[in-house]
């Protein structure tokens, strides 16, 4: 079959969007919208699973198939629904609420099983829907409704439970940025397994500007790192900046000072299987890394399922039910 | 009088004395096999043209403290000439492996029936952790028993010696030198169970030859022995003509799956998080990938039945499996199901509770939850299999209901009839219903709306994933009654909630009616559901053949519930509800059938009803005199 040739527009579904005027979820569905025609995959293919909170009412704004479920579980409902149907490009939508608070489990297992589907993370580090309580990404001494006087708990960093979980894939992205986001939607689809798109998502109601020292267009060249496979990690406003090992320390040099050049700063590996390096990159605050940390080719659970399934059909007895039935140790009676 | 007591018949020269039904029960510690030895017995003996019912009873701990009174493991079986529907009361030989075993089972043993007991493990110290004071071997507790005393450990050691096993390993095969004996004491032939051991320990060429010398020995011992009763058989049953097979009631329930899955032209899934006694369901599919059956073991029981919903919207057939604490766990996703109208079924095989309760006992505690146990107003199918066999087409039945009415149902078993087995006349793929899922087809596209409804049974159809044209997007929201949108609209919400419970309703113009056993009405009308069938079918049946006519309907639909249900309630003067929890059926049928008086009986034991109390209760509700044991 030909490839479908689709504009954004024809993922977009009637609904109304109802997020608040400049929320970064905007960003995120007209970015999603946009990459999918650049897939190849026909509309009917498209599946977008969310949970609960404000990213999941996304999938009633795509015209593709998709379910708003409940709280945490659709990373558990995704599974289902691609292992049922290996066919499908599959999507996960989640926020740091869903999937890191009540759907940590599912989260960590998808990941462990690297079931193939993509899975975006919301990460506004509050709990928007319900108007504003913290969340296990926001950071300790974040005031509040439900934390008047400073959050007590100490934040989860996405990328290290990804890593923790054997994430096979892991990108990040601020939620300001469509070109570069859509690029990475589609750099993840394509990729086997599954992939973990952090989208550092502002929500201007409850935790606006959070993410400002990072995102914001005036500092970002030097706050953000943008990694690109076997490329030396070079950042900042006068592409000077790089990053080295120091011991088992990642470290901002300057090329041109203490005799440094361009030789010394690490070259990205983001298919290198041990994922030390990567973990670090992920953690790393200043500069804050995007772009794909990882990216490691691997079985997922589909094939394997696939694999075994032929392989037990290859050699079995049974043909239908019935033979199963009257299969083993039976007796006539007269 | 007891009720199972042996009828013996005419002795025929020289054969065995054929008796019309016995109860044997296998004890030991949970590490002995006692679950294996009691499996092969009833096995043999349905082979034989007996029919037969099982209750395996066995502790929650797998390897629990050798000889404790909490490692008793236990297995029972009952087998006749003549119908057999529960494991029976009485036991007529009990083979106690242990001091442990012989304390915790002689209470269902009558005086005058026989003990076999391995002397070898009448040690002090095992009497001690049985918590004898003296040894009853030595006393005279036993007197009123036919006790036969054997060294079963040494006498198996002794028989397998060359062999060239370790101690451990020889102690393994005592199980076997008692089962020959009762092999021998009910003329059964070796060669099933020999068979089967040649099949199980198809690598380890010493331990069939070990296994197979003990049986042996054991059978020879009994049958040289002078201390032993004269062997019995027990002719086989009158049976409907027809093919024959053993099934447990996790298997069936697995192959009603597999067979409705095949019927529907459908992949199964199964989601499911390991629970006793649900796992053999899990165990079971498991095996059969060659149906191309999916099964998905996940993190919890969320995942399990989220996984299945994920498959429902998918186009499988769909199907989480579970015990009590599971279902409530499940509870939301249920309800996530049950508004997206999507077809899934959840099984419940109940056990003790609440909380962990008694998960390797049996109970109907699980109804209300089942009906209720959701946030909203949020009704499903419920259904109930009543034995073992018949969880294979209460299996069938709820994957029908599910993908006709496209909503899930409960199914709810029990762990006694999940572990029991029985005779199974075999069901071909022909003689089943057929299934028609409500697919949605891709030239309908155009005027497809995702919640429009079929008149009569008021259920949606299933588009797809991957079918053009159908792109839509479901959820928990409360949605537009034809769109399926979000919708807040007062009047829509009111409108949902109400044909939601409506299309439940319908399914009553879909499945069968009552059909009253015995008595057609009278004083009396005995009510149960579920696995307790076997044995309220056997004492109302033991009532109408000594006299008293009463009457007696079993539910396997709970909701809906048959048409003619209130119909069948006009026609009793008293109604009597016997469940194994505190009433909850007949809390369900006082708030629906008002203007009848539903009396209780209930147990709450984590064990079955015995046919004994079932008979002295429904004696007591005629003001008869009680019956003298
Ligand atoms: S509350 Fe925050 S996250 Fe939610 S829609 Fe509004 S701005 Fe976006």
């Amino acid at each position: 079959m030909e490839n479908p040739k689709y504009t954004f527009k024809d993922m977009a579904s009637d609904q109304e969007v109802r997020w608040c005027p400049g929320c970064d979820d905007y960003v995120i569905l007209r970015s999603v919208q946009k990459a999918l025609p650049e897939l190849g995959i026909s509309r009917e293919n498209f599946v977008f699973i969310s949970g609960i909170g404000c990213s999941s009412r996304f999938p009633y704004y795509m015209n593709t198939y998709g379910m708003h479920s409940i709280h945490g579980r659709a990373p558990a409902i995704a599974t289902g629904v691609k292992l049922a149907n290996p066919d499908l490009s599959v999507w996960v939508i989640t926020g740091d609420g869903d999937s890191m608070a009540i759907g940590g489990n599912h989260f960590i297992h998808v990941v462990r099983r690297n079931v193939d589907l993509n899975i975006i993370l919301f990460n506004n580090e509050i709990y928007g829907l319900t108007k504003g309580q913290f969340s296990p990404t926001s950071s300790v001494g974040l005031r509040t409704k439900s934390s008047p006087y400073g959050n007590t708990q100490p934040p989860f960093h996405p990328g290290s439970l990804a890593m923790g979980a054997q994430a096979r894939f892991f990108a990040r992205v601020p939620g300001n940025v469509p070109k570069e986001m859509t690029a990475l939607f589609v750099e993840a689809e394509k990729f086997h397994g599954t992939s973990v798109i952090e989208v550092l998502q502002n929500c201007v109601i409850f935790n606006d500007a959070v993410f400002e020292g990072v995102t914001h267009k005036d500092v970002r060249a030097d706050a953000q790192l943008w990694v690109e496979h076997g490329k030396p990690m070079i950042f900042g406003k006068d592409k000077n900046k790089g990053l080295v090992l120091n011991g088992l320390k990642l470290e901002t040099v300057t090329i041109g000072e203490n005799g440094i050049t361009e030789d010394d700063i690490l070259v990205h590996d983001a298919e290198e299987v041990d994922n030390t390096l990567h973990l670090m990159l992920s953690k790393l605050q200043t500069p804050t890394v995007m772009g794909v940390i990882r990216s490691v080719k691997d079985v997922t659970l589909g094939d394997r399922v696939a694999a075994q399934m032929a392989e037990v059909k290859k050699t079995t007895k049974f043909k239908s039910v019935n033979d199963l039935l009257l299969s083993g140790e039976t007796w006539e009676v007269e | 009088m007891a009720v199972d007591d042996i009828k013996t018949a005419p002795r025929n020269n020289g054969e065995p004395e054929a008796l019309e039904r016995v109860v044997i029960l296998f004890v030991g510690d949970s590490g002995d096999g006692m679950q294996l030895t009691g499996t092969q017995f009833s096995d043999t003996s349905a082979m034989l043209g007996n029919d037969i019912a099982t209750f395996p009873n066995y502790p929650a701990e797998i390897r629990a403290p050798q000889g404790s009174v909490y490692g008793v493991s236990g297995f029972q079986v009952h087998i006749g000439q003549t119908e057999i529907s529960t494991p029976g009361d009485d036991v007529d030989v009990l083979v106690a492996m242990n001091p442990a075993a012989l304390k915790t089972n002689l209470h269902s043993v009558s005086p005058g029936k026989t003990l076999i007991i391995d002397t070898d493990s009448f040690t002090k110290k095992n009497l001690g952790k049985a918590g004898y004071e003296s040894n009853p071997l030595e006393d005279d507790s036993l007197d009123n028993y036919k006790v036969i005393q054997a060294p079963i450990t040494t006498l198996t050691r002794t028989s397998i010696l060359d062999i060239g096993l370790d101690n451990k390993s020889m102690n393994r095969s005592k199980n076997m030198f008692a089962l020959g004996m009762v092999f021998w004491m009910f003329s059964r032939p070796l060669t099933h169970t020999e068979r089967f051991l040649e099949n199980k320990f198809k690598n380890k060429p010493k331990v069939i030859e070990a296994n197979k010398r003990a049986l042996k020995a054991g059978y020879n011992y009994a049958d040289t022995l002078e201390l032993l009763p004269s062997a019995h058989t027990i002719l086989p049953a009158k049976m409907k003509p027809g093919k024959y097979r053993i099934i447990m009631g996790n298997s069936a329930t697995a192959w009603g799956f597999l067979a409705a899955a095949e019927k529907a032209n459908l992949d199964l899934f199964l989601g499911s998080y390991p629970i006793t006694p649900a796992s053999d369901i899990l165990h079971e599919l498991s095996k059969h990938q060659h149906f191309g059956v999916k099964t998905f073991q996940a993190e919890d029981e969320i995942a399990g039945v989220c996984s299945a919903i994920g498959a429902a919207f998918a186009g499988d057939l769909a199907i989480t499996t579970t015990s009590g604490p599971g279902l409530a766990l499940k509870g939301e996703a249920v309800g996530l199901a049950l508004i997206t109208e999507l077809p899934m079924v959840i099984v419940d095989v109940q056990r003790g509770g609440p909380s962990t309760g008694l998960p390797t006992k049996t109970e109907q505690s699980d109804l209300l939850q089942s009906l209720h146990g959701r946030n909203g107003d949020s009704p499903v199918i419920v259904i109930a299999a009543s034995t073992p066999a018949n969880c294979f087409d209460y299996a069938y039945e709820a994957s029908r209901l599910a993908l006709e009415h496209m909503t899930p149902v409960i199914l709810l078993t029990d762990g006694y009839i999940a572990n029991g087995s029985e005779p199974w006349k075999i069901k071909e793929m022909s003689e089943l219903s057929p299934i028609t899922p409500r697919l949605e087809k891709a030239e309908n596209a155009e005027d497809w709306q995702v919640y429009a409804r079929d008149t009569e049974k008021l259920a949606r159809n299933w588009a797809i994933p991957g079918t053009p044209g159908l792109e839509h997007r479901i959820g928990g929201l409360e949605k537009d009654k034809l769109t399926g949108n979000v919708s807040y609209v007062p009047d829509n919400h009111e409108y949902m909630v109400k044909i939601r419970a409506e299309k439940i309703k319908r399914v009553e113009n879909y499945i069968p009616d009552l059909t009253i056993e015995g008595a057609q009405e009278g004083d009396l009308l005995v009510v149960g559901w579920g696995g307790t069938y076997g044995s309220l079918h056997t004492a109302v049946n033991y009532m109408n053949e000594t006299g008293d006519k009463i009457g007696y309907v079993h539910f396997n639909y709970l909701n809906p519930m048959p048409k003619n249900t209130e119909e069948v309630f006009k026609k009793f003067k008293k109604i009597l509800v016997c469940e194994l929890n505190m009433g909850q059926l007949a809390a369900v049928l006082r708030s629906r059938y008002p203007e009848y008086n539903f009396l209780k009986y209930n147990k709450i034991q984590g064990l079955p009803f015995t046919i004994m109390e079932l008979v002295q209760k429904f004696n007591q509700m005629l003001g008869n005199e009680p019956i003298i044991i």
